[in-house]
This record gives structure tokens, sequence and C-alpha cells, in this order.
């Protein structure tokens, strides 16, 4: 990260070639630094120079995969402390642990939740990222019945649970090809965890009583030759968690140290027993710095909260959500029901939704394509005007269910109510609230 | 390879505002650190959490008719057990009677409300109208001259209604909050013209407006950081001001919040579902540096006072 186009233009071979595609050799070098090339075009591009801008442009935060298929996440890549700063990247992941001294019905009863979870908002589909396999018997066998069970249920990655190197080769070869994540590496057992997150080319958690056993334990892991880490201070209190979390973020995006370059892992399930606080803290995490987070149970209740709150944190403040652009039912309407048009700002959608919706007034709500933006901003920049509501309203099929001929637009942009009636000559103009908590009050009295 | 954790050193620090008067004033704000960035500097006043109280309630989704039970239609009855059971720091009335789009109540009754709820309790009160920018006005100056010299804490003043509301209280001795539309500058414009009509920079509170976990909360959450990092990292006087979230009002407004089981069965328990989109909403804002919360139900008081004390109980 950091380098400059410049910087990167030095170390080409200056022959303008154009076997990369680019007329010149400074023309690729800015492309490279936007992120928009990939220096495996050069042919020409030494190893030593390539290992270098390699190292140079690897992000402070390293991303790591973990799972195979539509199911793998990745966590990491964080670029910023705040997200107004650019934005964040990949949400934190939520896992639910099921350990091999549950009985079955328990176990049941938990990747049930896990698969059940699922919720789509704006055009997003919110679900548990994984499953956290504890063995807390210490027995082998156990630990590979219960992941084999665990892969029969779900395709969902794996974090296989166990400081025993015997007991986590043999959840190894009970997870075959899934690749999942080893928890975990401490001081005492590095050497053999290491070497079989080595061998078997897996992502290994490392985890330590405090920060400065951390970093020590990460330059001993990728002094081994591994790549894909990620971090586990291991407090296990909460405000010392949210510091340690706050501290490794600081120190890899603003100190440049190496040893903290990955992304994290918290257990907000071992800081309490309290089932509405665990949540709690896992949305804490979410918001500041947890790569994944360890829940102990998955019901729709505490999901549905935690993976919004993802969502929220995780938009890119630089471009809003859009919700899709057409009529929407709110509620149950008939050919009699009201309808309103508004913009598709997924906030927009939202709030105007939520207030028809309280009104207990049926209507037909019709969302414009305007880029994600919101009434005035939408109307400032001539995208919601009267010959693209016009157009929105004509191919919406609208005009087919209702039979009045009503139109009510936000009070906001009263002034273009003019003009859309020439563009709709069938319709009605009615120039609806400013604001959308006055909806309600307004829908009774138009209904009335 | 040995780690020293990396500390910065704010240039400015919130200015701290006393709420209440006599033996219920409180200080709150003051802190010359990020939030709960205790390693390197001092949160003298640690966030307060009040508990919204109202003065008419139509109906409350099922999990807060529960939790309050019979203190609904009583404010003075609600407030005590607010202060006296869940252990809220200050109380916020709400004074929704006065609405113009429903009751309709005069001032006058409204503040003898104020008054009722101010007396019942040793802990300080903050008093919203219904963000009708007309009757507000009125209100708060009725409001204010009743309860002269109890420095309560009176909003929303906005930026059509400022004068009216920052007026009686300079004359009164009340403290102000300033709403904004989610927006760091209109924040510290309303700051400014608050302090050029006579208010101290030591009697205003910032209310950024408060968007609910999934009905904006990403704005507010980042208007709340950037205030705080303005204020903090910068030393931009006019963004000194503590910060308030109204966080149980929106909250509770959302279908997820509210929806009966029946509505939505995919949502599961509607009484946890409901405190967690409150509690959320306020960890988030805890987190971006809100020093206000106010909050409606009982658990999620005691859901976010508890977080507030495991991250004030860190050492150096």
């Amino acid at each position: 990260m950091g380098l400059s186009g410049l910087d990167i233009f030095k170390k080409l071979p200056k022959t303008n070639c154009k076997e990369c595609n680019f007329p010149t050799c400074l023309a690729f070098a800015m492309k490279l630094a936007a992120g928009q090339a990939s220096l495996d075009d050069c042919p020409y591009v030494t190893d030593e120079v390539r290992a270098e801008l390699a190292e140079a442009s690897a992000p402070p935060i390293r991303g790591v995969t973990v799972g195979v298929g539509d199911e793998a996440f990745k966590v990491g890549e964080e670029l910023v402390l705040f997200r107004h700063e650019k934005t964040f990247f990949n949400p934190a992941v939520l896992s639910v642990v099921v350990s091999d001294d549950m009985d079955d019905a328990k176990v049941d009863e938990l990747l049930k939740q896990v698969n059940e979870c699922e919720h789509e908002r704006v055009g997003v589909i919110l679900k548990v990222g994984a499953v956290t396999v504890k063995s807390a018997s210490g027995d082998a066998g156990k630990f590979k019945a219960l992941i084999e069970k665990v892969k029969d249920a779900t395709k969902k990655p794996m974090i296989l649970m166990s400081e025993d190197v015997d007991v986590m080769k043999a959840g190894v070869e009970a997870a075959g090809d899934s690749r999942p994540l080893l928890y975990a590496a401490t001081e005492a057992n590095a050497d053999a965890m290491g070497a079989l997150a080595k061998e078997k080319d897996l992502p290994l958690a490392a985890k330590a009583a405090d920060l400065d056993k951390l970093a020590e334990l990460s330059d001993k892991l990728t002094g081994m030759g591994l790549k894909d880490l990620i971090l586990d201070p291991a407090p296990r209190q909460a405000g010392q968690t949210f510091k340690d979390l706050v501290a490794l973020r600081r120190a890899a995006l603003n100190e440049k140290f190496v040893a903290f370059g990955y992304p994290t892992i918290t257990f907000p399930c071992e800081e309490t027993d309290d089932e509405l606080y665990e949540t709690a803290l896992a949305g804490m995490y979410t918001c500041k710095y947890g790569g994944i987070v360890n829940l102990s149970h998955a019901e729709a209740w505490r999901m549905y909260p935690l993976l919004v709150l993802g969502l929220n944190i995780y938009t890119d403040p630089q471009r809003p959500m859009a919700v899709d652009s057409k009529f929407y039912e709110i509620g149950t309407p008939d050919e009699n029901s009201p309808v309103l048009v508004t913009t598709n700002f997924s906030l927009t959608y939202f709030i105007v939704s939520g207030e028809i919706e309280g009104s207990k007034i049926p209507a037909w709500l019709g969302v414009v394509d305007v880029d994600g933006q919101s009434v005035l901003t939408a109307w400032a920049a001539g995208k919601f005007v009267p010959e693209v509501i016009a157009k929105f309203i004509n191919t919406s099929g609208i005009a087919d269910k209702v039979k009045h001929r009503k139109l009510v637009i936000p009070g906001y942009v009263a002034q273009i109510s003019g003009e859309l009636e020439e563009e709709l000559p069938d319709w009605e103009i009615v120039i609806g609230t400013r604001e959308a908590a006055d909806i309600p009050s307004f829908l009774r009295q138009l209904s009335s | 390879m040995a780690f020293n954790l990396p500390t910065e050193t704010a240039k400015g620090k919130v200015r701290e505002v006393e709420l209440g008067a006599g033996g219920k004033a409180k200080k709150e704000g003051g802190e010359n650190c990020l939030p709960f960035h205790l390693w390197e500097g001092q949160m003298p006043n640690r966030p307060m959490v009040a508990a919204e109280v109202s003065d008419e309630v139509g109906e409350f989704p099922a999990a807060l008719e529960k939790a309050l039970g019979d203190v609904k239609n009583d404010p003075v009855a609600w407030a005590k057990k607010a202060v006296g059971e869940w252990g809220a720091d200050a109380v916020f009335l709400l004074l929704t009677s006065t609405d113009p789009k429903a009751t309709d109540a005069p001032p006058e009754q409204a503040a003898d409300t104020v008054i009722k709820v101010e007396e019942a309790i040793d802990v300080p009160l903050i008093v919203y109208g219904t963000e009708d920018l007309e009757k507000d006005a009125e209100l708060m100056k009725v409001v204010a001259t009743k309860a002269e010299g109890k420095n309560l804490v009176m909003g929303p003043a906005k930026e059509e209604n400022f004068k009216r509301i920052g007026a009686p209280a300079i004359g009164y001795k009340q403290t102000v909050v300033g709403m904004t539309p989610i927006d760091v500058n209109l924040a510290k414009q309303l700051n400014i013209l608050l302090t050029n009509l006579g208010m101290e920079a030591d009697k205003l509170i910032i209310d950024p407006t408060t968007g609910a976990l999934g009905y904006g909360l990403e704005y507010t959450y980042s208007v709340m950081e950037r205030l705080k990092i303005a204020a903090l990292m910068q030393n931009d006087s006019m963004t000194q001001m503590p910060l308030l979230g109204n966080v149980g009002f929106q909250a509770w407004k959302t279908k997820e919040a509210k929806s009966s089981q029946e509505e939505y069965p995919e949502w599961g328990d509607p009484e946890k579902r409901g405190i967690m989109w409150e509690t959320i909403t306020a960890l988030a804002l805890l987190l971006a540096g809100a020093d206000i919360l106010v909050l409606r139900h009982p658990e999620s008081i005691r859901l976010t006072k508890k977080l507030i004390d495991d991250l004030c109980a860190v050492g150096v």
C-alpha cells in the first residue's frame, strides 16, 4: 500500500514495449498504483522487483479466506480506523460454537438455527458465516464425529477449535478439503500447530495472553512460512478486548507493525453467560474491529439485528445503498389504495415504507431509480424529474392495479407537480408531506 | 518483536456541561480521548443513560407495555421507577401531549408535568418537545420560565426556532440541546448561532439526529465520530459539546423492533428482538462518541450501563 505510480515506474524496465497493453511503462505504473492492473502483465520485470512490489503493495491487514465455494468468507483487508475515512470492506463474520460435550439434540438445534438464519435486506443476503467446532472433551474420535455431523448439516466454513495438535490432526482429516480455520496456535503448541497448518496450507489462528506474546507468536508463525493468520488477544474481558482490538488495528494501519497485520477473532460467548449481553458484545466487536465473532446461539432475535448492524457499518459511505425500482405493496393494497412515489435511496425507502406501514393504511409505494439518492438530492441532480417519474409510472403497470388516478409525490418536490401533470395527463398529482413522520396523518386525511 | 501500544494525545477536549441544579446536578462531557480510549486520556464523567418518559402514550409495543406496567400513564411514577429501579442516570421527558397533530395540550399544562417530574426525581431532567417548530418555541418558553434556575436541559432547538428557545433558556438559566439533520457543519453552525445569541458554550448539547439500526444508524455513527474527532484532534471549539443520541424513540419506531411474532415469525422472539434493536443502536453510538443515550426499555438501560462499566474497567 501507499506506493505511488512514480515509485513503481522507477522499478519497471522503461522500454515501453506495450506488451502489457498500455502505451507506456508510466501509464502501466499508474494503473498498477490505482489497483487497476496486475504486475503479471509485464513479462520483463525481474523476480526480485516483483517480490519487492508485491510486498510494498500488500494490504496492511491481510485478507484471509476460510472455507470453499459459495459459503467461503474473507475477513481483513481493512484500510481505515473510521468508516468515514474511506469504508470498511469485509463485515465481521458471525460464527456459532458447537462442542463435542453437547448432546446431539443441542447440536442439532444449533445447526438448525444456523441454517435457518437468512434475511434479505437491500438486495443483500444476511446469514451466519461459519460454525466453530470445539473439542471440549479432548477426545479425537468425538471431535471427528462432530465435524462429520456439521459437514453433513451445512456447507458453512468451519473453525476447528482445539489446542491439542493430535486432536487437531484428526479434525483436519475429518474436515477434508473444506479449508477450515485452525484455532489455535499458542506459545505452548506453536511448532507443531504451525507445522500442521503449513503442511495442509490452512489458515491458523494465533492466541496469546497479551499483545507482547501475541506479537512474538505471530512473528514465529510467519517465520515458519505461514501467511494466513488470524489474531486472538484473548483477554476475555470486554473492555480489555476492545482496547486490544483498537491497538491491533492501529498498530497495523498507522505503525505498519507487520506482526499485527491480520484480521482478528473474538469470543463474546466466553465473556458472559447473559444471552442479551453476549449479543451486545458481538455488536461492539462488529463496530470496532472484530473479524470473526463467536456466539453461543443463532436465534433470529439476535442474529437479525447483529447482521443489520454489520450491513450498516460496512456500507460504503460514498455509495448509498439502493433498493430495487418497482412498486412495493405496503400492507395489502387494493384498487382503491393510495399510490405514492419516492426515490430508491434505501434509507428513504425504509423510512417512508415504515411510516406507511405504521399508518395501517395499505398503499402502493413506487420507488424510482435515481442511483440511490434521497428525494432532494436526486431532484437537484436532475434525476427525480417529471420525465423520469412519468416513465416509471407508465412502465410500472400500476394503472392496471388501481381504479383511481391520484399520484402522491413528496412535498419537497411540489414544484414539479405542474410539469408532471403534463407528462402524465391521466393522473392528478397530489402533493404529499415533506417529512416522512407526517405521512400517517396525511394518509388518514387522504382516505377520508 | 516487542510491541508498544500506539497512543494518540488529543489537542482538545469536550466541554464539561452541568445538567440540573443543586443536589441533582451531574456533569457530562469533559473527555479528552476517543470513546473509552482510557489508556491515552480521561473520561471524567462516564456516558450517561437517560430513561425516556412520556406524558402521553398511545399504544406501545408489547415488550414496552410489559416492562412499564401501570406507570405508563403516570409520568411522575414512571420517572421515579426509571431512576429508582432501572438505575437511569437522568430522565428524558418527552412532552408528547403537546403535539399539534394529536392532543395539542397547552404549554402550561405540559409545564406543570415538567415541574412535578423534576420535583419527584433526584437526577437531571431533559425535556423535549415534539419537533413542531412553532409549538416547541411556545412550550419551551413556558417551561423555562416555570422551572427558573433548575438548569433543565431543553430541546430540541433547531435552526428555525433556536432564538425562541435559546432566549428563555438564557433568561431563566437552562441548558439547551441543538438538533441538526445528521451533518457536522450544520451542528457546528447551530452552536455558533446559539452562542452568538448569548448562550454559554458550556450550556449546549448536540443532538445530531439519531437514525436507528437499519434506518440510517451508519450516518449518525459517522457524524458522531467526525464530531468527536473534530473536538479532540482538531480542537474545534464549536464541536466540543457533549453528544446526545435519542435512541429509544427511533429504535422502537421500526417495524423490526415493534412487530409481533405473528407478523414476522422469521425474526424470532419479539421482546428480545426489540431490546436488541434498541441496545445495538445505543452501543454503536456509544462507541462513536455519544455522551448521553436516551433509552426506553429497562433491559436496554441495564445492558448499556453494563457495557459502559466494562469499558471503563480497563487498566491503563
